[in-house]
């Protein structure tokens, strides 16, 4: 009973959390000065001089009607939530005129999943084997060592991680590309060496922050957890140190971290975002930058609404696998 | 089955070393029911932990030694200090404090009770065969099998600690040493509790050793009883004849403060409150709480001595009976 | 303060004496008079390090060693007033979340966890991209501190629902005391022990957020900041041109502030469960 009770209420939840995300960020930009058909018009005009009075009327309407701007507000946001957030509609892209944002993500986004999934279930995992073991055996030289360094990497920002390796593996050693170019026309073997080289580096960066906090944050909690009567107990028991390791202390610290691991997909994007800029990677962070520099407004809200509800469904993923997991949520 | 030879324990910290065990000397015999009384912080606990050989940081045994042997099924087995970890619940079990918390919160029991299992005694056994064996133990000892299939939490805390206690009794054990088995329970849980503790040590002819504070489980159980003031035995003997006649100070006064059935006369406490240990007085250690001491009491220290054929106590007022050893 | 520092771990110490070096930096050496290393061409151009120059010059003829020291301060000073916003925002939420309940407490944490799951980065790309020319260091930082408060909250939260259960605050409450006394007298000094670890945090995250978006080209054009110095340099080619002092000092300076930050922080937890368990 309490089992249906906990899935209802992380659905409501995740529900929530996404109208909470989408709402904020559709009146946002209606709460600056700034107008973005005001800036186009600016740029059109600046490009090919003065426009007649009604031709201009003409476009600003269009382009209006292209944001999204016509209609009271209430309208507008109606308008969003159906088309943007049930259809992934976000009108047309504006670098790319006609095509739509929405088809545009859709060819960046598997490239943004692949680096950022891979590379957060891996860390998660070794991070998490690391840390149980240098948690385990506290005592020993090698556990500390290791955590030294995960603390000396982990608090480094995403984005600093990304450069540092750029600089020192793809420019002074030049072992990698400096820009991630993926080879699309050459074949599927070709294209995968591609995809492989150009991903090496950004997957690492993003390995090695995540890593580092899994490492730290698994070496307090399974310290913590090893204190524990049960475990203790386990010992008295006669049970073999390797034993204890897994079926008690891991089982147990195990569970916070799935907790934990759903609290921190939001980092990780962002930290996907900002390596995919410093390696030109073709993934959202690189279109989001594009789509800055040519004040590509629809393709921002596509972006920052797919990333929303991307974030908030593993969230609700992760949070739904706990259940099975933990039995005291299942039965109790 | 159990000999305790002159043993002292402390433990270390940075103040200083703490004194928890002091010159405890005793043996604990076959098939016997022994229960070790005392207030809180008087070093029962320690004692047993020491007795199982569970030795960490900041406890260290400063002399002595502890030494282990029986026969089962007709091997005979013998550990000591140091390496009695190896007999760990092939030959001697422990049972903790009823607690939620001394279960994996997050495994079924039946997976509790397989890790217990050394797979030497598995021998070629699958999985469902050791877990039938698991199966028809709970049911001589009248526990549903349920239990098996169910996590810690979702039992009550009596039988919780009757699961606990099979789990520690499945492979036989000679030796049960058992911390406040009844603690935690209310009386009519706990009298449950200590009937299935006897009723398997009348069956299996094992020794059980039970820690606890309350005098009436002692009474109810036990077969010899030894009394700890402040780290060492004030008095050892079997409880039918201590209770009738207690020959320590402080035992007279553990007795006393007993209810008994029928008596309406106020109870009366021991005033005053055990010693620190880090700082005992010189001395017998319950002079400054003893009503009879005398000038003696306070500078020297009592020896443990037998005062009766199987009685020992630690006390001046008492004589030691000649030929005789402990 | 002499028991304090027996009784600290040691990456209190390290973590302490990293961030006071990088305070004394922003906030003392900063004011010994200098030329505003803003200037373009006040030196010559790509001058190796000298007596004079102990980092070089740009290849803009700035001072490297000066650009850098305003970098940290404007740096830290914007992760110090962001930090501020969100942790009085912060708590302020927490507690009436956690000491209300019922139905303020649940729509309280609806936002605070969507706050906490929604990736930051893009809105506030979003938000900066909107700015872009007119944005300050004022508007920027209350763009970042819309972020900063959210995690506090939950922390604060929780600590005010045990705290509720505990005895003295009953006590309290029973001897007729008012909520505002009891949170104010028995809570908050609490909460503010709790709160100092948030803030050290919420600080960390404001300059790599910062950093972040000046990285996208998006924190503001006249905000000399370690983000800033990093992106201007890689601007001007500096990594091809190897000049390894102009983009290697602030991206030292950034990894070692984050690290005493850091070591600050669990130092500092690490303590405070020390003492809580004793």
């Amino acid at each position: 009973m309490k089992f249906r009770k906990y899935f209802g209420l992380r659905l409501v939840t995740w529900a929530l959390t996404i109208l909470i995300g989408v709402t904020f960020i559709f009146f946002i930009p209606r709460m600056f000065p700034t107008d973005p058909v005001e800036n186009m018009i600016g740029q059109i005009q600046n490009r090919s001089g003065q426009m007649d009075p009604t031709e201009m009327a003409a476009l600003r309407r269009s382009l209006r009607l292209q944001f999204g701007l016509e209609g009271s507000l209430w309208e507008q946001y109606v308008n969003y939530l159906q088309k943007g957030l049930l259809r992934f509609d976000f009108g047309p892209s504006l670098m790319s005129f006609p095509t739509p944002a929405g088809e545009i993500i859709g060819t960046y986004l598997p490239y943004t999943l692949l680096l950022s999934l891979t590379s957060t279930l891996l860390a998660w995992v070794v991070g998490n084997i690391i840390g149980l073991l240098a948690g385990f055996r506290k005592d020993k030289r090698s556990s500390k060592v290791l955590e030294a360094i995960a603390i000396c990497i982990y608090p480094i920002p995403y984005f600093l991680v990304a450069l540092i390796l750029q600089i020192v593996f793809a420019f002074i050693l030049g072992w990698f590309p400096l820009q991630s170019t993926i080879n699309s026309m050459g074949g599927l073997g070709a294209y995968l060496s591609s995809l492989l080289r150009a991903s090496a580096l950004p997957a690492a960066s993003l390995l090695l922050v995540g890593t580092g906090w899994w490492i730290i944050s698994m070496k307090s909690l399974s310290a913590a957890t090893a204190e524990e009567d049960f475990v203790q107990y386990a010992r008295f028991r006669g049970l073999s140190e390797g034993r204890i390791g897994t079926g008690y202390v891991m089982r147990n610290s195990i569970l916070t971290q799935i907790t934990a691991l759903a609290m921190s997909l939001g980092g990780a994007f962002n930290g996907a975002i900002m390596t995919e800029i410093i390696f030109s990677y073709p993934g959202v962070g690189t279109l989001i930058q594009k789509a800055i520099l040519q004040s590509d407004y629809n393709m921002i809200l596509g972006c920052i609404t797919i990333s929303i509800v991307a974030i908030a469904t593993a969230t609700l993923i992760a949070d739904l696998i706990y259940p099975f997991i933990d039995p005291r949520i299942r039965y109790s | 089955m159990l000999k305790i030879e002159n043993l002292c324990a402390s433990y270390h910290t940075i103040d200083g070393q703490v004194h928890v065990v002091k010159d405890v000397h005793f043996d604990i015999f076959d098939n016997e029911v022994f229960g070790i009384a005392g207030e809180s912080g008087c070093g029962k606990t320690t004692l047993l932990r020491v007795l199982y050989d569970i030795i960490a940081y900041p406890l260290q045994i400063d002399s002595g030694r502890v030494v282990l042997s029986g026969e089962k099924k007709g091997q005979p087995f013998h550990a000591e200090t140091g390496n009695i970890r190896k007999a760990w619940w092939k030959h001697v079990s422990y049972v903790p404090q009823a607690a939620q918390s001394v279960l994996n919160p997050i495994m079924k029991l039946k997976e509790q009770f397989l890790d217990s299992i050394p797979l030497s005694d598995r021998g070629e056994e699958s999985k469902e065969q050791t877990l039938a064996r698991v199966q028809a133990y709970l049911e001589e000892l009248s526990l549903s099998p349920d239990v098996l299939e169910a996590y810690p939490f979702q039992l009550s805390g009596g039988m919780r600690q009757r699961a606990i206690i099979a789990l520690a009794t499945f492979m036989a054990p000679s030796l049960i040493l058992a911390d406040e088995p009844t603690t935690a329970l209310d009386v009519v849980v706990q009298r449950g509790i200590l009937m299935m503790l006897t009723r398997l040590q009348k069956q299996y002819r094992n020794t059980l050793v039970i820690v606890s504070h309350d005098m009436g489980v002692h009474y109810q159980i036990t077969d010899r009883i030894g009394i700890m003031y402040s780290g060492s035995f004030v008095e050892l003997g079997p409880t039918a004849e201590l209770f009738a006649e207690p020959l320590h100070p402080y035992s007279r006064m553990l007795i006393s403060a007993l209810p008994v059935v029928g008596d309406k006369s106020q109870r009366v406490g021991i005033p005053g409150r055990p010693p620190s240990l880090k700082d005992p007085p010189p001395g017998c250690r319950f002079a400054p709480r003893c009503p009879q001491a005398f000038e003696r009491c306070t500078q020297e220290v009592p020896r443990f001595i037998q005062v009766r054929p199987g009685r020992f106590a630690a006390c001046h007022l008492l004589k030691e009976e000649v030929g005789a050893h402990a | 303060m002499k028991k304090f520092w027996r009784n600290a771990n040691g990456r209190l110490k390290t973590g302490l004496i990293m961030t006071a070096i990088f305070l004394f930096i922003g906030f003392v050496i900063y004011y010994i008079p200098h030329v505003n290393p803003f200037f373009q061409n006040t030196y010559g151009r790509k001058l190796p390090p000298s007596g004079t120059h102990p980092l070089g010059t740009t290849s803009l003829g700035q001072d490297v060693m000066w650009l850098l020291i305003e970098a940290i301060h404007n740096s830290l000073t914007i992760g110090l007033i962001v930090a501020t916003i969100g942790t009085v925002v912060g708590v302020l939420v927490g507690l009436v979340a956690g000491f209300s309940g019922g139905l303020t407490d649940r729509a309280l944490m609806v936002v605070t966890d969507t706050f906490v799951v929604i990736p930051s980065l893009p809105i506030l790309v979003l938000m900066t991209a909107l700015m872009r020319g007119n944005s300050t260091v004022v508007l920027l930082a209350l763009v970042l501190a819309m972020f900063a408060w959210a995690w506090p909250s939950r922390q604060i939260r929780s600590m005010a629902l045990s705290m509720k259960e505990r005895d003295f605050i009953q006590t309290a409450w029973f001897s007729g005391e008012g909520t505002m006394q009891v949170v104010v007298t028995e809570i908050l000094p609490y909460a503010l022990t709790w709160s100092l670890s948030n803030f050290m945090n919420a600080t960390l995250s404001a300059i790599a957020s910062e950093s972040s978006l000046a990285v996208l080209g998006l924190s503001p054009g006249n905000l000399l900041s370690l983000g800033n110095m990093i992106q201007w340099a890689r601007d001007r080619n500096a990594i091809f041109a190897r000049q390894w002092y102009w983009i290697g000092s602030p991206i030292v300076a950034t990894v070692l502030l984050f690290i005493g930050l850091f070591l600050l922080i669990t130092g500092y937890n690490d303590y405070l469960q020390m003492k809580r368990g004793r």
